[in-house]
This record gives structure tokens, C-alpha cells and sequence, in this order.
């Protein structure tokens, strides 16, 4: 019979760190805990001592794990290892899905396996979503400042929304610029005007 | 034109300037490439992203690649350092409870003297210290063991952690730590959040204390010696350009931008400038030469620096050495320096090694042009660091 393994997911985002567990908990029945502080990260870790720790790559605190994955002496014991020292494929696909995974020395590859793959599914489905609302938000930022800047043109030249339009789209092919950073200079610059 | 374009990783930091004025004042586009800098939050997500192949080349802790040499990190693709980045640009602050006791007892905080500093922090401290770093393999922590043995604290009076530089004020301020030694601008934003104070500079402790280097893949380095030797060139007239003083404060407005550090100019300027304000009361010391991107052969992997570095990595772990200071060694790649930045102007010295901490004042050496003047590399404590000779 398997041993349940002890899981640690270092995770500040509750309802992200909700979402990995369910991920966890369909790999396996596993002992899983939530750490949403990055105080005293390395105390309570090595209280738990647990098989293994998963965490966003791109967590500051990952650099403390680094630390716990060393023995500090010569006579001391790491709480963890790295998990890509047995398998490299799994190293890379975890790197690129953002995610990070500390597993204690000895632990067969074929128990740390099916979890890390479970975490690594949950990880990439945060990445996309993450990347998808950064471009939103970024699109309808410059959507904002083109509807200012037309806004000021008609004011200050008198002309209509699609001519001024027409005289934005037009400076930035003149310029190569794109049509966003035009209408940018251009709020700023009114705005130092006024 | 048709640039090429290469991935560039960094954490943001002050000693991150010269990829950034490479990229940002052209000096990149002269060599024909277009940098794309990739922003990362940890040391271990930068080196993972190099590892991978996800960045081309990375600003990096010049232990890293040694860490990763003596097998004191996951198991990636070899990397070597091409060349140093900066030298100093690291700070130690203390809590204020500490500063407190300190002044109690009569210390001035001069911001100068590392012995003096030490005497009374550890008067203050009662013998027992914890001490935050950003990576276990740093200059910083170097530094931090270095300076605490030779003013008298012992091995078990010390504990040493890892804290990231975003939380090395809060960690001040809930006495997780009793002082620190991060990279600036942090131990700034722990002084403007009241958290602490200003005890030291690292160049106090080493004067030429070199901290970030340029970091690739060995076998980018030795498949794509075209591409490798422009980005080097790219990055070290940056470096060139950076220590003109009448650039500092323009380099410090690139900086601040929210794409890289997010800051107030006034905060990446006091590194860049040497002004530092040390406690929330408003204290001003000034510290020239604080961080150098160029001068004195800066930019310069010294081979006797890895082994340096290496000599107490593999004390601290336990390996032999001997056998890690020749490892070490080869991944500071003087030949490249050597081969890829004659051509630029560069003035190369004779030798690849030298005894560190030897140089007190401005010392002419010789070197391929006759022109080098090697800046003063001493450890406060008159420490001299003998580098293994090398093995053919």
C-alpha cells in the first residue's frame, strides 16, 4: 500500500491555490498543505517536512527554496532536492508551464510523476489565462487614450471624431509609430498645455 | 535594418543598468541586435529561464554559475560567466532597535568603517546574529561572512538566510532578521520605510567587492561566437558609458521606468550618485565609486575571483577545495573576454588571476595596451586571497 505523500503549495492567490489542490487531490490522495506567507516560509516548511513543495517560478520566495534544497553542513540533511536532478524533460515542461518543484532526496519517480503532472496542467492553465488578461487590459488602455486623444483634436482643431481619427492614424504612419504611442504623446502633451 | 534579437534575463536591480542602457541607448542596435529583457522576480527563475533555453543570456550572481558547477543546483546546462557586470552596489542595514543600542553606545554610524561598525554591532547584538541574504551563493553573502568572522562574531553566532530582496524590510521590521546585505536599491526602500539603517557599503568591506556577470550557456558561447562577442561588446561599452559621472543621472531616470525598477528617480539615483539617505531621520552619507560598471578593469571574470567564491562554497558543503577552485575557475571565461572585446578597445591585463585584496591604491599592471590601471581591490581587514595556480 503507498504511503500518502506530504505536499506543500506555496501559493498567495486563494482561489488559485484552491484550484491547484483540486488538481492535486485528483492525482492521488495526498496530504496537501496551502502556505499563502512568505513569512517564515522556510520555518514552517521545515517543521512539515514534506516529500514536496510546488511553487510559482516566479515567486520571489522560490530563492529561499533554493537554500532548504542544500545542506547547509556538512552533517546536515537538505530538506529537499531539486527535482530535476532525475528527469530533465519534466525540469523543462515545468520551467515553461512557470512552475517550480522541490522534491525530497530518494522519493521514486514514478510517485513524483503523476503529481507534478497534475500541478503542471493547473500551472499552464494560470499562465494563459494570466497572458490573455494582461493583453485585454492592455488594449483597452489604449483604447482609453485614443478616445482622449481624438476627443482633444476635435476640441482643439474643430474637425469631426473620424477626421480626427484619420489625422492620428495618419501621424503615426508618417512616423512609423505605432497608433497608441501617438495618441499617448499626444494626451501628454496637452496635458502640459493646460 | 534587420537586427537580430536575443533574449536578455534581469532581476530588477541598479547593477541590471548596463543590459538596460545597452538596449535602451542603442549601443545594442550598433552591434545589430535587438535585446528583449525579461523581467524576473527570482535568482532561481532567471538561472531556470537560461537553463532552458528561455533567455539567451542572463544578469546573474557571479557564485551562480559556480553554485551550478559544484552541483549545488538542479541539473541544467553548464553555464559561464562572460564577463562581470558591476562591482560594489550592495548595502548592509541593520534593524532600528540595533541602530538604537548602537547609538546608545556611541557608534556614529560614519557609513566608512567596517571595523568599527562590527565592534559595535556585535556589542549591541549580544553575540548572536541573523543575517538576511538574497541567495545563498552571492557576494553578498561573502561579504556578510567575511566582514561578521573578522570582527569577531564565530560560525555558530551566525545564522545566515535567504530572504528575497522584496521583503528584506519586512523582515527588518518583524525581527525576522537583525541586519541584512541585499543589492541597492532595496536597503533604500528599507530606510524610506523606516524599517532600518544604513550601516555600511560592501565596497566598505571589499573595495571591489564585483557582484553581477553576464551569464550563457557554454554551448551558446561556443556555437554562436559572433552573436556572443556582440552582445559583449553591446553590454561593455554600456558598462564604458555608465561610469561617465555626467551620465549617472540619466541612467538613473531609464532605470526608474515602470518596465524596470518601478521607482522614483530619487531612489535608483542614490546608488547611482553614492548619496544615500541611512535612517528615516534623514541622515546623508555619500560614498563615492559605491557601484562601477567599467573602470579599473571591472568588467574583467578574474579567475582568481571564481576560485574566491569557490573556496568557501565548498568549504560550507563540504568538498574538497582544491578540485572546486580549478572548476570554478574554468567558468570565468577570460579567453572570451579576451577574444571578443580586443577588437572594442578593451585593454586586457597580462594575466588572468591575481592575488585579491592586494591593491591598496591605483596600481599600474601590465597589460596589451600599457594603459591599465587596476583600482584598489582590499578587504578591509588587509585579508589577501591566494587563487590556486593554474593547472594545464
Amino acid at each position: 500500500m503507498k504511503e500518502r505523500l506530504s505536499i506543500i503549495v506555496v501559493e498567495r492567490d486563494a482561489d488559485r491555490a484552491l484550484r491547484i489542490v483540486d488538481g492535486l487531490r485528483e492525482a492521488g490522495d495526498h496530504d496537501i498543505l496551502v502556505i499563502s506567507e512568505s513569512a517564515a516560509l522556510s520555518r514552517r516548511i521545515a517543521e512539515r517536512k514534506p516529500d514536496i513543495v510546488l511553487i510559482d517560478a516566479g515567486d520571489p520566495s522560490r530563492d529561499v527554496l533554493e537554500e532548504l534544497a542544500l545542506a547547509s553542513g556538512p552533517m546536515d540533511r537538505p530538506v529537499a532536492m531539486f527535482v530535476d536532478r532525475s528527469d530533465a524533460t519534466l525540469t523543462r515542461t515545468a520551467i515553461e508551464a512557470g512552475m517550480s518543484a522541490y522534491v525530497v532526496d530518494g522519493l521514486r519517480s514514478d510517485r513524483i510523476k503523476p503529481i507534478l503532472d497534475a500541478a503542471i496542467a493547473r500551472f499552464h492553465m494560470f499562465h494563459r489565462i494570466r497572458a490573455e488578461l494582461a493583453a485585454t487590459k492592455a488594449a483597452l488602455e489604449e483604447r482609453k487614450v485614443i478616445e482622449r486623444a481624438k476627443a482633444i483634436l476635435m476640441r482643439a482643431r474643430g474637425i469631426g471624431e473620424e477626421e480626427a481619427y484619420a489625422l492620428l492614424r495618419k501621424t503615426a504612419m508618417d512616423q512609423g509609430r505605432r497608433l497608441a504611442d501617438i495618441a499617448q504623446q499626444l494626451v501628454m502633451a496637452a496635458g502640459l498645455l493646460t | 535594418m534587420n537586427l537580430r534579437l536575443l533574449r536578455l534575463g534581469y532581476v530588477p536591480l541598479t547593477d541590471a543598468a548596463p543590459l538596460i542602457v545597452a538596449h535602451e541607448l542603442g549601443f545594442a542596435t550598433e552591434e545589430g541586435l535587438n535585446l528583449d529583457l525579461v523581467r524576473s522576480q527570482s535568482w532561481a527563475q532567471s538561472r531556470d529561464h537560461l537553463g532552458a533555453g528561455a533567455v539567451d543570456a542572463a544578469h546573474m550572481l557571479l557564485s551562480m554559475p559556480i553554485a551550478q558547477r559544484l552541483g549545488l543546483g538542479p541539473a541544467l546546462p553548464g553555464m559561464d560567466v562572460l564577463m562581470v557586470l558591476s562591482q560594489g552596489g550592495q548595502a548592509v542595514a541593520i534593524s532600528t532597535a540595533l541602530a538604537e543600542q548602537m547609538r546608545a553606545g556611541g557608534y556614529t554610524f560614519d557609513f566608512t568603517n567596517p571595523m568599527a561598525a562590527g565592534v559595535a554591532l556585535h556589542a549591541a547584538s549580544g553575540g548572536r546574529l541573523r543575517v538576511g541574504v538574497p541567495f545563498h551563493a552571492s557576494t553578498h553573502a561573502e561579504l556578510m561572512w567575511h566582514w561578521l568572522m573578522a570582527v569577531g562574531f564565530t560560525p555558530t553566532q551566525l545564522l545566515v538566510r535567504t530572504v528575497p530582496p522584496p521583503l528584506m524590510a519586512s523582515s527588518l521590521a518583524s525581527g525576522e532578521v537583525d541586519v541584512f546585505c541585499v543589492g541597492e536599491p532595496w536597503a533604500s526602500v528599507a530606510v524610506d520605510a523606516g524599517a532600518g539603517v544604513m550601516l555600511l557599503p560592501g565596497r566598505a568591506i571589499w573595495t571591489s567587492a564585483p557582484d553581477k556577470g553576464l551569464v550563457m550557456r557554454r554551448e551558446m558561447a561556443a556555437t554562436s561566437p559572433d552573436l556572443t562577442g556582440r552582445l559583449m561588446r553591446a553590454v561593455w561599452r554600456a558598462g564604458k558609458w555608465l561610469d561617465q559621472p555626467d551620465n549617472r543621472g540619466t541612467a538613473a531616470e531609464i532605470l526608474s521606468r515602470p518596465h524596470y525598477l518601478n521607482l522614483p528617480s530619487e531612489m535608483t539615483e542614490r546608488a547611482l550618485l553614492g548619496r544615500f539617505v541611512i535612517s528615516a531621520a534623514g541622515e546623508v552619507r555619500t560614498t563615492p565609486h559605491f557601484i562601477g560598471f567599467h573602470d579599473g578593469a571591472a568588467t574583467f571574470p578574474w579567475k582568481s575571483l571564481a576560485a574566491l567564491f569557490a573556496d568557501r562554497m565548498a568549504r560550507q558543503h563540504g568538498q574538497d577545495t582544491k578540485a572546486a577552485m580549478q572548476t570554478a575557475m574554468a567558468c570565468f571565461r577570460t579567453d572570451l573576454f579576451r577574444l571578443h572585446l580586443r577588437a572594442a578597445g578593451a585593454d586586457l591585463p597580462g594575466a588572468s588571476a591575481k592575488v585579491e585584496g592586494a591593491i591598496s591604491h591605483p596600481t599600474a599592471v601590465a597589460s596589451e595596451q600599457g594603459r591599465m590601471i587596476l583600482r584598489p581591490d582590499a578587504f578591509f581587514d588587509g585579508h589577501l586571497f591566494e587563487p590556486p595556480f593554474q593547472e594545464r
